[in-house]
């Protein structure tokens, strides 16, 4: 794992990176980055992550840094 | 929360694992594009030709560049365009032969572009402001948002959020 910065998130959605929102659903619904797909923390499981690429890198973003 | 899922993500097999630490709330406020119902976004419905002045310019130069272009404000950045300081309507009108360093307003208030347009509108009211200034996080201007544009927006019902592809500013 690998704290990563705007930039590099850019550049990594140029290699097909999937985008994880990790807060509760109805704060993704409000807004989450373009293409994003929501996986809340507490419900991250091998069931729930079936639907990733796990060939394709994984970014996951909450709301900042706080 | 979000270096926890990461880990566990790992945990999980997964072996390319990054975690944007800034969040959504980073990549909006440089103006990126964000998806949701969350409603209009101050960045999206800025003025963009507002006038922009350097600070070693003549003031007499800049008052008559900025109405003929019909404004009563002046924004002064740096050649990166970060916002240093602001001419409004008392400054412009000033009549002595000056620099823009010395007529201006330094470090004027801004907002970062993915604030929405209803609580920029309701602050503007409450403030009696007749505009905002719309920076990225970094200071790079993004536009100016006008009270009578955000009266104009809500008042059409029109603040809906943007389509996945739509008008949204770009950092």
């Amino acid at each position: 794992m690998r704290a990563i910065d705007r930039d590099e998130v850019q550049r990594l959605l140029t290699c097909g990176a999937q985008r994880v929102e990790v807060l509760p659903p109805a704060e993704y619904e409000e807004e989450h980055l373009p293409g994003a797909i929501s996986i809340p923390l507490k419900a991250l499981d091998r069931e729930t992550t079936g639907q990733l690429e796990r060939g394709q890198p994984v970014i996951v973003y909450c709301y900042d840094d706080v | 929360m979000s270096p926890r899922a990461a880990w566990r993500l790992e945990s999980l097999g997964f072996t390319e694992v990054y975690d944007y630490s800034g969040g959504k709330a980073n990549w909006g406020a440089f103006g990126l594009p964000l998806e949701g119902t969350i409603g209009a976004r101050a960045g999206e419905h800025v003025r963009t030709d507002v006038p922009t002045c350097s600070l070693d310019e003549r003031l007499q130069e800049v008052r008559a560049h900025v109405r003929a272009s019909h404004w009563d404000t002046c924004l002064v950045v740096n050649e990166k365009r970060v916002v240093l300081g602001r001419l409004g309507r008392r400054a412009l009108a000033r009549e002595d032969d000056v620099t823009v360093e010395e007529a201006m307003s330094s470090g004027p208030s801004t907002v970062r572009p993915n604030v929405t347009v209803e609580a920029m509108l309701e602050r503007m009211r409450r403030q009696n402001l007749s505009n905002i200034v719309v920076t990225r996080l970094d200071g790079v201007l993004v536009g100016l948002l006008r009270h009578e544009d955000a009266e104009r927006l809500l008042a059409s019902a029109a603040v809906l959020p943007p389509a996945a592809n739509g008008d949204t500013v770009e950092a």
